[in-house]
């Protein structure tokens, strides 16, 4: 997992409630068995019309978002299914951050695990940030997840929480299941007391 | 972990799946039980093997396809050549891993949430994960159950465990009796509507009350299977009688003896009285009538004796376009009755209601009528075992003689990634759980209600009050 430390980069304004992860990539384009290539069918219904043409009026469809590597939305953002196919699509269209006032659980964590930042700020500042963001190419935002802030092209800087573990992990671009397997004797020891607690929970041998 | 402190339902069957506490509140927590279907496990098993990594616990785990089986002609191949390479992949990685597998062609492949509970492989107080968001389901048992994505379930195949925080209680209590007529999906809207599609953000929702306790397991499951629909992490119902005789027997189920102790361990699951809850949300059962939405959400939901809101009424300029495109998509109009609403396709089916209980529920309305001229209406059991009950008892030929279509288990049209597809335009009465734009195909409007509702909109060809359906008897 590539690390995230600070970005700077041309934020895209989608100014949209409960984006769902059908909106961010239909469930047709989940017959793939890889992780990349997801880009090019990110939010397909809003970006292209029923003959695959660009919607002129689609944000990503215009430049300078075209390149754009935040993204900012309103409440619930991510609600839906589990499909990590939404950060993935995100992720290979170059999206490395999300700035929302909330985010549906799954997705958010989901985020973490492919090096995408999801922010949770309150809704009036992300309107702030989105009139940042529709003043264009000249108008970057930087993201430092070391200092915790949004910096907005005047200056002003904009605090934001996330859990300490997962700063870190992000920072070092840290693989979760590495971290775990650093524990695998308390795994062991827990196994071997709920074989004794709990005997009569059946293995699944075969079906 | 023990505390002398009442502890809800949530915290005994977290604290007693706690491997390890990390210094900043992590946990490492312990899975029991991991369905692992043919969408989000390719590329798990695909790091698994780049890393050189075994599965742990292969007989904690079980596979099954669902997602893009063709719900007809299950003895030739997969047509569509992308859904085949996923099935054939789910078939490669299971070999290779020494996972326990449930071929396409065998009488106990269906909904994932439908053959664990189905088969007594979920259960109460284990901790069960699947890479599917409707693993909330599973909680209508007493299990914590919940979605992960695809780097998660690799998690979960390499090690056993996820790294977690605990999630915040919040209790959803429905008093009374449901009327005649209303089901648990009537329920679960009507609960969603209330608290709204990020309600239960953050939150493990237990449900409970008198109109909770009286739901058969079928209707538990459709009240815990939506509640990702309301934002939660999971959702739970304390395990009773009625969950224990539902387990009794079943092939995956402990047998005899240790059927025994492990009730008596269950027993004390129940959240201990004056058990902490961040939040309450009280519901009169009373007043929940047949629901229906109307919008692209699932909290876009209306009594069906109900007309569609006007977004002008909405308290904020967002609030009021979300509406307004809410409305456009599904080609409606503010003050609409929502019995005037035509329909083009019935869909019965999906993780949601697709249990042998919801096609008794909906042939009850169908016997003897026919389906509305015009309207395609169809089954889709939620799995062999169900088809096979269903076909034991009739119900197949009354939805056949009705003009219904009777299929093969599969999640099928609640998301088309199957053939099983709305065309752009279409609207469609559909017992599944999500109502999203182009969630049932691209251009597709979609309805959610229960299964006898989708038959009373089958059998009218609009959206229709269950209850006023002549010589239906109301139980």
């Amino acid at each position: 997992m590539d690390k995230f430390t600070t970005l700077t980069a041309v934020a895209a304004p989608l100014p949209l409630a409960n984006v769902d992860t059908d909106k961010i990539i239909p469930a047709r384009f989940l017959k793939t068995i890889k992780r990349s290539g997801l880009g090019v069918h990110l939010f397909d219904t809003l970006r292209y019309d029923a003959d695959g043409a660009e919607r002129p009026d689609f944000v990503l469809n215009r430049e300078p978002y075209r390149g754009a590597q935040i993204l900012i939305a309103h409440e619930n953002f991510g609600c839906g299914s589990s499909r990590e196919h939404a950060p993935w699509a995100l992720l290979d269209f170059g999206i490395r951050c999300v700035i929302a006032p909330d985010f549906a659980d799954i997705f958010y964590n989901n985020c973490f695990k492919n090096g995408i930042l999801p922010v949770r700020l309150p809704r009036d500042v992300c309107d702030a940030l989105m009139g940042d963001a529709a003043l264009g190419g000249n108008a970057r935002l930087t993201v430092d997840l070391q200092r915790q802030v949004v910096v907005r092209p005047n200056g002003e800087e904009i605090g934001f929480e996330i859990d300490p573990f997962r700063r870190h992990s992000l920072l070092e671009g840290l693989d979760d299941i590495g971290q775990t397997l650093a524990h695998a004797a308390s795994i062991d020891g827990y196994e071997a007391a709920r074989a004794k607690a709990r005997p009569w929970l059946p293995a699944i041998d075969a079906v | 972990m023990t505390t002398d402190a009442p502890r809800t339902l949530f915290d005994k069957v977290w604290d007693s799946h706690v491997v390890e506490r990390l210094p900043d509140g992590t946990c490492i927590l312990y899975i029991d039980r991991h369905l692992v279907h043919e969408v989000t496990s390719p590329q798990a098993f695909e790091g698994l093997r780049m890393a050189g990594r075994r599965v742990r616990r292969p007989d904690a785990t079980v596979a099954v396809a669902d997602h893009n089986v063709p719900t007809e002609a299950r003895d030739r191949p997969i047509e569509e050549p992308e859904s085949r390479l996923q099935v054939a992949t789910l078939e490669e990685n299971v070999h290779a891993f020494g996972v326990p597998y449930i071929p396409v062609r065998d009488v106990r492949q269906g909904i994932v949430h439908v053959i664990g509970p189905e088969l007594g492989i979920s259960l109460p107080g284990t901790t069960i994960v699947c890479g599917d968001s409707h693993t909330s389901t599973h909680g209508a048992l007493g299990a914590l159950a919940f979605g992960i994505g695809t780097s998660e379930v690799e998690h979960v195949l390499a090690t056993q465990t996820l790294l977690q925080k605990p999630a915040k209680n919040m209790l959803v209590r429905v008093d009374g009796r449901l009327p005649a007529g209303t089901t648990a999906k009537d329920m679960v809207l009507a609960i969603i509507g209330r608290i709204g599609t990020a309600g239960g953000t953050g939150h493990v929702i237990e449900y409970a009350g008198e109109a909770v306790r009286a739901l058969d397991m079928a209707g538990r499951l459709t009240v815990c299977n939506m509640s990702i629909e309301a934002g939660a992490r999971a959702g739970m119902i304390a395990p009773d009688e009625t969950t224990f005789a539902y387990l009794r027997g079943r092939p995956h189920a402990p047998q005899g003896q240790a059927f025994q102790e492990a009730v008596a361990w269950w027993r004390t699951l129940p959240s201990d009285p004056g058990a902490h809850y961040d939040r309450t949300v009280v519901l009169d059962a009373a007043e929940i009538a047949p629901m229906v939405t109307w919008g692209t959400s699932p909290e876009a939901v209306v009594p069906i004796t109900g007309s569609v809101p006007d977004p002008e009424a909405a308290p904020d300029e967002a609030q009021r376009a979300q509406m307004r495109r809410m409305l456009d998509y599904m080609d409606l109009r503010p003050g609409q009755r929502m019995q005037d609403v035509a329909v083009d396709v019935v869909f019965i089916g999906s993780c949601t209601n697709s249990r042998i209980e919801d096609l008794r529920a909906a042939a009850d309305v169908v016997r003897g009528r026919r389906v509305a001229d015009g309207v395609r209406a169809m089954v889709v059991p939620g799995s062999g075992l169900v088809k096979q009950a269903a076909e034991q008892e009739g119900l197949d030929r009354i939805f056949r003689e009705a003009g219904f279509e009777w299929r093969e288990a599969g999640c099928s049209m609640c998301l088309g990634m199957n053939p099983d597809k709305l065309k752009p335009g279409q609207r469609c009465a559909s017992t599944s759980n999500r109502n999203f734009e182009g969630r049932q195909g691209p251009g597709g409007r979609t309805h959610l209600l229960s299964p006898a509702m989708a038959a009373a909109a089958a059998v009218t060809g609009r959206l229709s009050d269950v209850r006023e359906i002549a010589g239906r008897e109301m139980a």
